[in-house]
């Protein structure tokens, strides 16, 4: 997959730097159309930084990327027209309802109002959100705010969607159906690329990458890397992994 | 422009769920212009006077009558000595003493002439400047009664007396308020302006939900621009509700055009709501925005002529006072709305707002990056 002509992310070496503390510490890796990226690491392994790199959001000190085809130095506007991202923080307008929330952030990416009212109608089915529609965001179950987040992140057909640690404080049924969403998106086509640190998750991705202390440890599909840590359990190979880790919270 | 319009559209409905905001509106104009003008009074009156009278003779009585029948002065004592009547002072009972000194009336009688000792609690220098003006003022005027009485009408004998005649022009009677609902009409603004917008941003700063707005293709001044529109009417809609309470309450109806008046708010807006942007783009909480702001604001309001003459400030302190938008808005606001002032002799102070707007705009988006 690494020699894809066109992969939707390409990162060379792709370094952050705060004050000589090296947050993200050249990572090198690529994503292919399609797939389905997850980003494993402690807290504090520079997981959050390196995606607000790729997003546009904040500047590397070094290194290469490429998003969508797109530079990260110089055309971070056209990455963000192809792209979707959901933060870590819930970042809907809790004092708007959920359909108003729906037609900014589809007018923001331009969508026109036909397709606003069709995508509405469909998100709002798919949720199961009829009855919660026109009241506002604030009341709605943590678990529901996630998916209506994840489904708002992609309203506008992005090319890659960016997940930073989506599921956080989500119970374990809802996490399954955050998930089946993502894999309905893949199949429209969407990358994901999602940051996580629930070991579950990473059997659900295509490929995983395990950063430590801001570096890359390891790159490959859950189950070559079991074989390879010589064990049958994600969570093993985090371990293995991480526990050198200097950094915590 | 489509993008604009969904951005201005959200903030419209964030605002109007806001009941603090729309609280805000009517309750900030009606609760500063009722009050403010009322109780910040330059006015002085109520000046608590002890009186030593060593005569005790029909004139110095005379003199008592007059002073305390003037409204300005409350007699709270009659001390038999200086130093008791000093003591009351000391218990800031008193704010002015009178002294008249024994053979009063025999000495104004038969030479003419007579001293009487005032002395005055400083500490609040305008009520002690003024107190001290009034009685001397009402002193003076009683020893020309009592010329009057002696020399009978016609000019004083070998002096000649040059009495000056004053009008008050603009502000006929004088009142504060004429001087200060003007200037609260600006406050007004400066705060909607300065205070909301930047609090406004912030919070977004604080929810995340900025970093969702700098994440999509949205353009600075798209969003710079969708926030400052809402805050723009806002701010002039408080403008109207205020100028409505002027007239309303105060009877005070703007003599100059009420076009450039609007002409030169709406300019003026523009520059506080750059200054509120600027504000926002260097905090990243509420906390820190609110202590910036209102460390600004109240530098602004106390040096930019709101409570005091621009003109008794030193030399360096009224340059500073240049360099604040509040001060060119509000002299032109007296300007208009109490001499009539016309756009012709208000351009120049427009030129300075119209400054003021570019560079603190142009400031604030420079800093407001979608990349960090």
């Amino acid at each position: 997959m690494e020699t894809n002509p066109a992969p939707a992310i390409s990162s060379h070496e792709l370094s952050k730097h705060f004050d000589g503390f090296r947050a993200v510490d050249r990572i090198s890796f690529e994503v292919a159309p399609g797939e389905i990226f997850g980003f494993l690491g402690a807290n504090g392994a520079g997981k959050t930084t390196a995606m607000r790199m790729l997003c546009g959001l904040s500047y590397p000190t070094s290194g290469q990327a490429t998003v969508a085809g797109f530079d990260v130095y110089r055309q971070q506007e056209q990455i963000k027209q192809n792209i979707g991202y959901m933060s870590q923080k819930f970042s809907l307008y809790e004092d708007l309802t959920v359909l108003e929330n729906i037609e900014f952030f589809g007018g923001i990416y331009g969508l026109t109002n036909q397709q606003l009212r069709t995508k509405s109608e469909e998100l709002v089915t798919t949720l199961g959100l009829q009855s919660e529609a026109k009241k506002l965001v604030r009341g709605l179950p943590l678990g529901w705010k996630q998916k209506l987040a994840f489904s708002v992140a992609i309203l506008h057909d992005p090319k890659i969607v960016f997940l930073d640690e989506p599921t956080g404080g989500v119970d374990p049924v809802t996490r399954r159906q955050f998930w089946e969403l993502i894999y309905a998106a893949a199949d429209r086509g969407i990358t994901a690329f999602v940051t996580t640190h629930y070991m579950d998750e990473a059997e659900y991705c295509s490929r995983v990458c395990i950063m430590v202390d801001g570096r890359v440890e390891a790159l490959d599909s859950p189950a070559n890397l079991k074989q390879q840590f010589h064990t049958d359990s994600m969570d093993d190979v985090f371990y293995q992994l991480a526990r050198g880790a200097q950094r915590g919270e | 422009m489509r993008i604009l319009l969904f951005l201005l559209r959200k903030e419209f409905r964030q605002m109007f769920r806001d009941r603090s905001i729309l609280a805000l509106i009517f309750l900030m104009p009606t609760v500063q212009l009722l009050i403010l003008p009322q109780a910040a009074n330059y006015d002085v009156k109520n000046i608590n006077l002890a009186l030593v009278d060593h005569d005790h003779s029909s004139y110095s009585r005379e003199l008592t009558r007059k002073i305390t029948s003037s409204g300005y002065f409350r007699l709270v004592g009659a001390s038999p000595s200086y130093p008791e009547a000093l003591h009351l002072i000391e218990e800031s009972q008193a704010d002015i003493v009178l002294e008249i000194p024994r053979g009063f009336e025999r000495n104004l009688v038969r030479e003419g002439t007579q001293q009487v000792a005032v002395a005055v609690d400083a500490i609040n220098g305008t009520r002690a400047a003024l107190g001290g003006a009034y009685l001397t003022r009402i002193i003076s005027d009683y020893n020309s009664d009592v010329r009057l009485q002696w020399l009978g009408p016609g000019p004083a004998r070998g002096t000649s007396v040059i009495d000056v005649a004053a009008i008050n022009w603009y502000n006929p009677l004088g009142r504060y308020y004429v001087f200060m609902v003007p200037a609260i009409l600006v406050l007004l603004l400066t705060l909607v302006g300065g205070f909301l917008s930047a609090l406004n941003i912030v919070r977004e700063k604080e929810l995340g939900t900025i970093e969702q707005l700098n994440v999509s293709p949205i353009k600075k001044w798209q969003f710079i621009l969708g926030k400052m529109i809402p805050f723009w009417l806002l701010g002039l809609l408080v403008f109207t509700i205020g100028l409505l309470i002027a007239r309303g309450v105060y009877g005070i109806v703007p003599v100059g055009s009420l076009g450039t008046l609007y002409l030169f708010a709406a300019v003026y807006l523009v520059a506080i709501l750059g200054f509120g942007l600027l504000i926002s783009t260097y905090s990243e909480n509420q906390l820190q925005a609110m202590f910036v702001a209102f460390f600004f604001i109240m530098i602004f309001t106390l040096m930019s002529g709101l409570f005091t003459s621009l003109d008794s400030m030193p030399a360096w302190a009224r340059v500073l006072a240049n360099l604040i938008p509040l001060t060119h808005f509000i002299e032109v606001v007296r300007l208009i709305i109490l001499k009539g002032s016309g756009l012709a002799e208000v351009s120049c102070q427009l030129g300075y707002e119209a400054i003021f707007a570019v560079v603190l705009n142009t400031w604030a988006i420079l800093n407001y990056r979608k990349t960090t």
